[in-house]
């Protein structure tokens, strides 16, 4: 596993985070992320192998609701922050293919 | 009759009740106060005038035809701008939200309303709630009341500011990681990280969900637990939110705990402290004992605050915090993508992806990107095992501490800030030392566990110094009693910096 | 000696998505509907508005443990959700609320009835329940629209092991699928409302000189339909044998990698999207708005004791106890009310084979007009028995039993009310039929001497009158009356 996080480390997750970088920036984040992430190493000094995971702070399991419709909110509330609109539908360059 | 802004927020509900004052009167002059202090403070993003006046006019009428009236009616209160209103903008202080407007209404909010609270307007905080200063907003940085040259604290800074400077009789904050107590501590005011669920987090804009709580920032601890009890409770809209009935926080206030012990975590009274707030606390813990509180020494070895020889300070706790928060950021702020609701990008674009990619570039300020960028990294395929899922094993270790330390003691005292208020600007530029400043806050919000700050002492250089109560799962109750134990003893109860309103 | 024989095995597995027939979505209270206009069933938490927290909907948790249970599959006693991060328009969180190491239920089967008449086993691998996507509208002028109607409406993802080896496997696996999940009520599977949807994985093994090659595993995304499941398939089949016949050994030295190909309705062919290597990095992690669900035994069998009887064991007890064939128990299994429907009316004293004629002769007839199942056409199983004890009791005829079938959709009243009213009870009154037998025998002098005569012409005569005489009745006579007084009358 890398220890620092290179150039095209960056990129890469730009990418998947969605964030376009400047060239400055891809040298600035680079540089911050691998100090914070040595930081994280520290980690590393705790034996963890039996512990549990722990994803919630408050123990607790099924909580549901009743499978009862409650009104919705109408194409026009639902649409009123979308930057861009057409009809009733949200508007966005062509999309090809699947996901 | 003393002046409105002098009076706390329990004081100013029994003048209205009692037709002393009414709700109008009381929230004319808070916005008076506004006006007046907002080119220092700069604790709002969005102040309601109008419609405050019409809610505080309807409340005035109710009180005229002698119907009952709710615990906070004409109260005025401000908002942490990142939960969202049916009325107004909800920016989370991001170019990202300017312009957006929720066509729902925050629970805690509502509920607030709903206790008679007016809402006076939204206030500034780090962007999207990450940072601990303030001057993460992209709209202004709100200046500390004790001293405008330094920062109120954050991300809930423009709350406690606001509350400190008197532009509000009480306040509603969000903590993730010390969001509350931080700034509380740095302005002088009482705030509550409440227990994990015990507030509904339906309509707060989410930044680490399984950390984030909705609190009160108050002058003192009857306000804090009077804010407390109106908004807390189960909400069916919020899964994690708990349904246990919400115990009368206000009833035995006043009572002191017998035999009260106080534990002290000795990893946090180590060489990293200030030496003035270790100085305060252990005084603060000197008076308790004179109120017949039993002091022990308990210890929270995952929440330990190590120093190396550069003098560079390092926490497991803070490490765990910054994975787990900035994982769950960069997913919740996925959604932030100028398809369906905010800022999208004016340039020219090839796809979807580019409009994605630029959107996202120029809606969030570089501290969010950071985190996104930590957060994704972590969660990404071959580093989950090392960083997200080690993160959350060491989480487990950390709540364990604070149940083991609970056996022998009903409450921890800590600090809450390494530092009193520090200068704008000194710690923009190197985000591990900014991340620094929650080294005493963010074991309680991994444990889950609540947390009540309120001012200890002042400084020599007057500015407030704040202390932590810190009790197990759902002990609000015994945390305001504790609280007001040392607010009753102590001279810095209900501190008010010299450029306050009155 | 060298083996020159080569046998070629395809072997495929199915994801199968099935949209569950709950009132309202997964983690919001909007309407689960299909083809209401664009973004009218949505909410801040379908939208993915700032703030905003998913509460789970218990039925869908409920229908999807049903399901499990049917295929045999273990339930888990503890079970959590999973964000699915990508970003994509029809996902306005960018990520979708999933299972991901902790399915609800895993290690079942589905048994496919095969056209032989042998069954094969399909195993399933696991089914965990996530939230769908909504709808991109591609038929825009230069841009894509985004529908949310149909985003968060709770999917099941049923995954198979790569055990079907042929098309007729594939379809028979998907098709015994949608009769479970609708028999159970757990989804209307219909395909025209994108309620099931497909995603095979495809290869081949061929074994050719003692040497077994496998082609590259395809995988085709989002199949809308039986027909592009089968074609997709048959495509796939044919192309990687092609492609291996071209080069045999860059298959055996794994020179080609997965990739996921899409299917184009307009050519029927696949196509080319992605190699597996440049799969999309999801950053799964637990979802914290979430808590987990725990199932113990006691939910687990109160939801297992609303399953009743599965569709192949109602077919094998229609042909044992009812002694139907193969043919007609099948048809009488597609759906649980239309059995459901016999199984009361012979509860109420129907004879199971009369009325298994009544259902699959004219209600078939009405149900397929109507583009519904039998027990949707709306007769009563109480109506159903009743007409089928009229027509054991010779009450009524085959004919007339239609027409009242027919009748008592619309009207409320009995079988026997309608075939009265209609005059279509049969007539067995001797007074009544002696005289249209005397009408008849009047009237066509030339027959009744015919039929007196004996010889050549009598039968000829004899059944002219019989028809004569049921005529003058409207069908309603008791033929065997009417032959009994016409041989009196005519006899020698
Ligand atoms: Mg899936
Ligand atoms: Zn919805």
């Amino acid at each position: 596993m890398s220890e620092t996080i290179d150039a095209d480390l960056v990129r890469h997750i730009g990418k998947l985070a969605r964030i376009e970088l400047s060239e400055q920036q891809v040298e600035m984040f680079g540089r911050q992320m691998s100090d914070i992430l040595v930081y994280f190493h520290k980690l590393r000094e705790l034996e963890t192998e039996d512990i549990e995971p722990m994803a919630h702070a408050v123990q607790s399991s099924n909580v549901f609701a009743a499978d009862c419709p409650q009104p919705s909110l109408g194409p026009d509330q639902a649409l009123a922050n979308a930057p861009q609109r057409d009809g009733n539908f949200f508007k966005v360059p062509k999309v090809i293919g699947d996901s | 009759m003393p002046q409105i802004p002098t009076l706390t927020a329990v004081q100013l509900a029994e003048a209205i009740a009692s037709g002393q004052t009414s709700a109008l009167e009381a929230t004319q002059a808070y916005l008076a106060a506004i006006e007046k202090l907002e080119p220092q403070i700069a604790a709002f993003n969005q102040v309601l005038a109008d419609r405050a006046v019409q809610h505080a006019k309807n409340i005035d009428a109710k009180r005229q035809s002698h119907q009952h009236l709710p615990p906070l009616a004409g109260v005025p209160v401000a908002i942490k701008d990142n939960m969202c209103t049916s009325y107004g903008h909800t920016t989370c202080s991001s170019k990202m939200l300017a312009n957006f407007r929720s066509p729902y209404t925050t629970t805690a909010v509502a509920k607030l309303e709903a206790a008679g609270a007016v809402v006076l307007g939204k206030t500034n905080l780090d962007e999207f709630a990450m940072g601990s200063s303030t001057e993460n907003s992209a709209f202004a940085a709100t200046h500390n009341p004790w001293d405008t040259d330094r920062v109120p604290g954050g991300s809930s800074g423009g709350s406690a500011a606001a509350v400190a400077a008197r532009e509000c009789a009480a306040a509603l904050g969000s903590d993730t990681g010390g969001s509350i107590r931080q700034p509380a501590a740095m302005c002088g005011v009482v705030g509550l990280k409440p227990t994990y669920g015990r507030v509904s987090r339906y309509g707060l804009v989410a930044y680490g969900s399984s950390l984030d709580q909705i609190g009160p920032l108050a002058r003192d601890v009857p306000d804090a637990a009077l804010l407390t009890q109106v908004i807390a409770g189960h909400d069916a809209r919020d899964s994690t939110s708990v349904p246990r009935p919400v115990p009368d926080y206000t009833a035995q206030l006043d009572e002191p705990i017998e035999g009260l012990r106080i534990g002290l975590p000795k990893e946090f009274y180590s060489e990293a402290l200030d030496e003035q707030i270790d100085d305060a606390i252990h005084k603060a813990a000197d008076a308790y004992k004179s109120a017949g509180a039993q002091i022990v020494e308990v210890t929270l070895p995952h929440s330990r605050i190590d120093t190396d020889e550069a003098g560079q300070l390092s926490s497991y706790a803070v490490a765990c915090y910054y994975i787990v928060a900035m994982a769950e950021a960069a997913s919740n702020l996925a959604r932030y993508d100028g398809v369906h609701f905010g800022h999208r990008t004016d340039e020219p674009v090839g796809d979807i992806i580019e409009l994605y990619s630029k959107t996202r570039s120029e809606g969030f300020g570089e501290e969010i990107k950071r985190r996104i960028m930590l957060g994704t990294f972590t969660l990404s395929s071959g580093y989950y095992d090392a960083y997200y899922n080690k993160a959350l094993k060491v989480r487990r270790l950390i709540a364990n501490d604070f149940t083991e330390a609970f056996k022998t003691c009903d409450v921890l005292l800590c600090p809450v800030a390494p530092t009193t208020a520090f200068k704008l600007g000194e710690k923009t530029d190197d985000p591990l030392t900014m991340y620094l400043a929650d080294i005493y806050t963010i074991s309680v919000n991994l444990a889950g566990v609540p947390s009540l700050s309120l001012p200890a002492a002042l400084s020599k250089d007057n500015l407030p110094i704040g202390m932590q109560i810190v009790g197990p799962l759902f002990s609000e109750s015994t945390l305001f009693r504790a609280g007001r134990m040392y607010e009753k003893v102590s001279n810095v109860a209900r501190l008010t910096p010299a450029l306050a309103a009155c | 000696m060298i083996d020159t024989k080569e046998t070629v095995t395809p072997v495929i597995g199915l994801e199968i998505h099935v949209e569950l027939a709950t009132a309202t979505k997964l983690f919001c209270r909007c309407r689960n509907r299909f083809g209401d206009p664009p973004n009218t069933n949505v909410c801040p938490i379908c939208i993915g508005m700032p703030g905003v927290l998913p509460v789970m909907n218990r039925k869908a948790v409920e229908y999807s443990m049903k399901v499990a249970l049917a295929l045999g599959c273990q339930v888990a006693a503890f079970t959590k959700w999973d964000r699915k991060n990508y970003y994509y328009p029809d996902l306005p969180k960018n990520y979708q609320i999933s299972q991901y190491d902790l399915p609800l239920s895993s290690n079942g089967y589905l048994e496919v009835p095969l056209a032989d008449g042998s069954a094969k086993k399909v195993r399933i691998l696991r089914a965990h329940l996530e939230e769908d996507a909504g709808k991109n509208v591609h038929d825009k002028p230069g841009f894509t629209g985004v529908d949310l109607n149909r985003v968060g409406v709770p999917l099941l993802e049923v995954v198979s092991e790569p055990d079907m080896n042929s098309v007729e496997e594939v379809m028979g696996y998907a098709r015994a699928m949608q009769r479970l999940v609708r028999w159970l009520g757990a989804s209307e599977a219909n395909m025209q409302m994108g309620h099931m949807r497909f995603e095979p994985n495809i290869n081949l093994h061929i074994a050719r000189g003692g040497v077994t090659y496998k082609t590259p595993i395809v995988e085709v995304k989002n199949l809308n339909s039986f027909r592009a499941l089968e074609r997709t398939v048959e495509y796939e089949i044919a192309r990687q044998y092609a492609q291996w016949e071209a080069d045999p050994d860059g298959y055996s030295m794994g020179k080609l990698q997965k990739q996921n190909r899409g299917y184009d309705d307009a050519t029927q062919q696949t196509v080319f999207q992605r190699a597996k290597e440049e799969a999309h990095d999801y950053r799964y992690f637990p979802e914290p708005d979430l808590h987990p669900v725990v199932v113990d035994d006691e939910w687990r069998d109160e939801v297992a004791a609303t399953i009743g009887e599965l569709p192949l064991a109602r077919r094998a007890r229609y042909m044992e106890t009812y002694e139907l064939s193969f043919k007609h128990a099948d048809a009488l299994t597609q759906d649980a009310p239309t059995g459901d429907l016999l199984d009361e009316a012979v509860k109420g004293g129907a004879e199971p084979k009369r009325c298994v004629n009544l259902l699959l002769g004219r209600a078939a007839a009405l149900a397929n007009e109507r583009n519904c199942t039998i027990a949707q056409i709306g007769i009563t199983a109480g109506g159903l028995a009743e007409l089928t004890k009229m027509l054991s009791a010779g009450d009524v005829n085959a004919t007339a039993s239609g027409k009242i079938l027919e009748k008592m959709i619309a009207a409320d009243d009995s079988p026997r009310q309608i075939a009265q009213a209609q005059g279509l009870l049969v007539v067995r009154d001797a007074g009544q039929i002696e005289v249209w037998v005397d009408e008849a025998i009047a009237a066509n002098p030339q027959a009744a001497q015919d039929a007196r005569a004996g010889g050549k012409k009598q039968k000829r005569a004899f059944g002219f009158l019989m028809g004569q005489v049921m005529q003058k009745s409207k069908g309603a006579a008791d033929p065997a009356r009417v032959k009994q007084l016409l041989q009196q009358k005519l006899g020698p």
